[in-house]
């Protein structure tokens, strides 16, 4: 942390001038944005004088970032405004094109380290504004009118229906009456919109009741009123929508700047570089087509499927199939889409376009195709019974008074109506699971809706990833297994592998810890055998480090060759091997312990090699449920059988290989190290550093459910007390007035409360850990 | 008593000037972002006469 905001405050210093020539660095990386139709798809509006565009930053974390990107126009003077939105971490831009191009503005931002996050989606899809204004203003006049109409009431009340000035009365009801229109209009208007969906698809959901509490209520409050014998129950009336419009909107506060909904769109670029006949050109990667020739350069994804014709191809596909070790690929070979290179630039010829690519394919499985069912929530049920009862209520009050006596009937069934409104009801649920999902959300793990805390709450198999999920993605642990090695003999190793740029080497070079140097190392004839390893002379001891195979040529290759060993033959003896392993996620062991003693069933699908079957096995305790080299289709289809065994999965995952079974299983979890960069579409994103805590979470989730029910059990006896009062046809609106917001505040405050005490005993908050400084 | 008109008069009329500015601020996007505001204010303007020395210091260390 610290040390980001150094590096900011260091970017303060940076400004002015003497950026200007460093566009050099960047080289050809964003050159697709020179070509006017890709730029064209991401400008917003554009003049010869002026261009608006906007960025998404996800880099952009603290204050310092908002200064350096609001000064923008101080570093290039083309730029004539800039504008942060740290909330939805985006910066809108504009510029004058005729002294500064899309390209350099890309280029200046990445410069000054906020790569702007442009993928193919953004050209695809205009995203539209997330945020709701329209709610807001329903709010607003809701909130306006029912104060408003509460404050006329209040000598209604008083003077227990008997004001004697002539005309005051009148006056104050007619107000009232003006005054709740608005609210019947349009801030209520939502509400019997999805009543009315409801019911035409022969469902009965929450809001009809509530539909019909309104229309009763300022039904028979304008009869009052217009026939002049009462002053109606407009403030009650009012009161339940500016309540419930109110918990609605809490309960809807999402997280702006993650997208829950990705797909393989948002990991794509958005241009590529083609060659044809020499010439180097930019286009969009929804224009190329099979047989054309595309240059890949370092960091850069490759698009569609190709086969490689130039160039050492090192692909990272760790994002895709959770491979943690870069592939090496020779010419000829075939190139699946989605790899990342790292090293020099490489040609490719595309043997299938990008929406028949290997990974795009996953995307056309059906199960993308189908929605998340949205009203699986249990309050549903509860709602139904709550409608049904509520009208078995309201006919058996009417049937006991047209006996009895005729006149009451009506205000006995209004009243039961208006008073059994099941606002408290809903806003328990509300309340609850909004101020979870604030809670989570300080907690690093960010819910895709109110709904997701449900389904937590009833997982009982939780299936994880391995690459990313519960391992670190680019850390390592270097295990040293043999003869042991003298300081000198390691830094010699050291000088050797500095000279590789195969990722193993990297690795080794980086984890080798080497106490002093004495002397310089001289190495000599230095060659590498692609595929196999590296030998070299270092101060004329020959040194030969590799896979088995090549340091000894007699070692049985087919015992356990894995490609995370790398073998060390110094002045022709064996000493030994490394083993590279990842390293854990701090904290894993005790929350999978933890799950375990839970009664949780674990699993483990890893699209990696098994080469540690050993320590994850122990670390999952039951044998048979840890398995390796899972396709992308086989973890889809083990959730969906693990489903068709009625089990509630949680899948934990990371990669695009995991895209199919977070969406498979009831409930996904993507896992990010960077919490706005890439993940595939979920239902929730944690924090890598937060997987320890993830026991705590479902505890948590669990908790939530017991909340909602107790604030129900409240609920209805304050309805109880209610309806006691309305079907002996004795309700007076002041009684109304006083049960209904005293009930609805009085059941938000508890579960406000008991949500955040749970909270405080089920999550331990540890210290922040290191890993979030890599970000 | 008839005051009583006046002031109920006045007073839906200073509370709809209420809702005008809060329907104002929602349409002019003042909700949007709670954050940067804050940070921009603390900007100063300053230093268009000190940013050649700065320039200057960045230059000399290269």
């Amino acid at each position: 942390m610290l040390n980001e905001n150094n590096l900011c405050t260091y970017y303060n210093f940076d400004k002015g001038p003497g950026i200007k020539a460093t566009g050099k660095f960047i080289s050809e990386r964003f050159a697709y944005l020179d070509d006017c139709l890709t730029a064209k798809k991401l400008v917003q509006f554009s003049s010869h004088r002026q261009t608006n565009v906007t960025f998404r930053l996800p880099q952009m974390h603290c204050s310092s970032c908002v200064y350096l990107l609001e000064n923008l126009h101080r570093i290039e003077p083309g730029i004539t405004k800039s504008q942060t939105n740290f909330q939805r971490k985006e910066v809108f831009v504009i510029f004058d094109p005729t002294q500064i191009s899309l390209r350099r503005v890309v280029e200046l931002l990445a410069f000054i380290g906020y790569e702007p996050d442009i993928s193919l989606r953004d050209s695809v899809e205009k995203k539209a504004t997330t945020f709701n204004k329209k709610k807001l203003f329903q709010i607003g006049i809701a909130g306006f009118c029912f104060s408003n109409i509460m404050m006329l009431s209040f000598p209604e009340y008083f003077s227990s229906g008997n004001i004697e000035q002539a005309g005051l009365k009148a006056t104050f009801t007619w107000l009232n009456l003006l005054l709740s229109l608005p609210v019947l209009f349009f801030s209520a208007a939502d509400i019997f919109i999805t009543a009315w969906k409801g019911l035409r698809q022969k469902f009965l959901n929450i809001d009809a009741p509530i539909a019909v509490a309104i229309i009763v209520t300022f039904g028979r409050s304008y009869y009052e009123i217009i026939s002049g014998n009462g002053a109606g129950w407009l403030d009650s009336g009012t009161g339940i929508v500016f309540f419930m419009l109110v918990g609605r909107w809490f309960q809807n506060k999402t997280y702006d700047s993650f997208s829950f909904d990705r797909d393989y769109k948002s990991y794509f670029p958005l241009g590529v570089s083609t060659i044809n006949h020499g010439i180097e050109k930019n286009i969009p990667v929804t224009q190329l087509k099979k047989g054309d020739y595309i240059i890949i350069r370092n960091e850069e994804m490759i698009p569609a499927d190709a086969i490689l014709m130039k160039g050492n191809a090192n692909v990272d596909y760790s994002f895709v199939s959770g491979e943690s070790t870069p592939l090496r690929k020779s010419i000829g070979d075939l190139i699946y889409a989605g790899g990342k290179q790292a090293g020099s630039a490489i040609e490719l010829e595309i043997v299938n376009d990008v929406s028949q690519s290997y990974i795009t394919q996953l995307w056309n499985n059906d199960i993308f195709k189908l929605k998340k069912n949205v009203d699986r929530s249990y309050i549903h049920p509860w709602s139904r019974y709550f409608t049904i009862v509520l009208f078995l209520i309201a006919i058996g009050a009417a049937i006991f008074w047209s006996i009895t006596d005729p006149s009451k009937v009506l205000p006995a069934v209004t009243a039961v109506l208006i008073v059994a409104c099941p606002c408290s009801l809903l806003l328990s649920a509300t309340f609850t699971y909004g101020n979870m999902l604030r809670i989570f959300g300080k907690n690093n793990l960010y819910l895709k809706n109110a709904g997701v805390i449900e389904s937590l709450a009833g997982t009982d198999t939780i299936v994880f990833d391995k690459t990313g999920t519960i391992t670190q993605n680019h850390s390592a642990v270097v295990l040293y297994k043999g003869t042991p090695l003298t300081n000198r003999e390691l830094a010699a190793v050291q000088a050797v592998t500095r000279q590789s740029s195969h990722p193993l080497s990297k690795i080794l070079t980086s984890n080798l810890e080497i106490s002093h140097r004495d002397q310089l190392l001289k190495v000599d004839g230095f060659r590498e055998f692609s595929g196999r390893g590296i030998e070299a002379m270092v101060n004329d001891m020959p040194v030969k480090i590799g896979s088995a195979s090549f340091v000894d040529e007699f070692y049985d290759a087919s015992a356990h060759e894995s490609g995370s060993h790398i073998y060390v033959q110094l002045n022709k003896v064996q000493m030994g091997a490394f083993m590279i392993s990842n390293e854990y996620r701090p904290g894993i062991k005790t929350a999978i312990n933890a799950l375990l003693q839970k009664q949780y069933e674990l699993h483990l699908l890893s699209g990696d090699n098994d080469a540690e079957k050993v320590t994850l096995k122990k670390l999952f305790g039951k044998a048979g449920n840890v398995q390796f080299n899972q396709s992308p289709q086989d973890k889809l289809e083990k959730i969906k059988h693990l489903q068709t065994e009625h089990k509630r999965v949680l899948m934990i995952g990371d990669g695009l290989n995991d895209a199919g079974a977070l969406m498979q299983s009831d409930t996904g979890i993507a896992v990010s190290d960077n919490t706005t960069q890439f993940s595939p579409a979920c239902d929730a994103i944690i924090d890598g550093s937060k997987i320890g805590m993830i026991h705590q979470f479902l505890a948590y989730a669990k908790s939530g459910k017991t909340i909602v029910t107790a604030s129900f059990i409240l609920s209805i006896v304050y309805n109880i007390v209610g309806l006691s009062f309305a079907v002996q046809g004795t309700m007076s609106p002041i009684v109304a007035a006083i049960l209904m917001p005293a009930s609805s505040i009085s059941i938000v405050l508890l579960v406000t409360l008991l949500s955040s005490l749970s909270a405080r005993r089920l999550i331990i908050s540890r210290p922040k850990s290191t890993v979030s400084e890599e970000a | 008593m008839s005051a009583l008109f006046v002031l109920i008069g006045i007073s839906i009329f200073v509370a709809a000037a209420f809702l005008a500015a809060f329907l104002w601020s929602v349409n002019n996007g003042q909700f949007e972002d709670d954050y940067t505001p804050s940070v921009r204010m603390l900007f100063d303007d300053e230093l268009k006469a000190a940013a050649p020395t700065s320039t200057e210091h960045i230059n000399k260390t290269k």
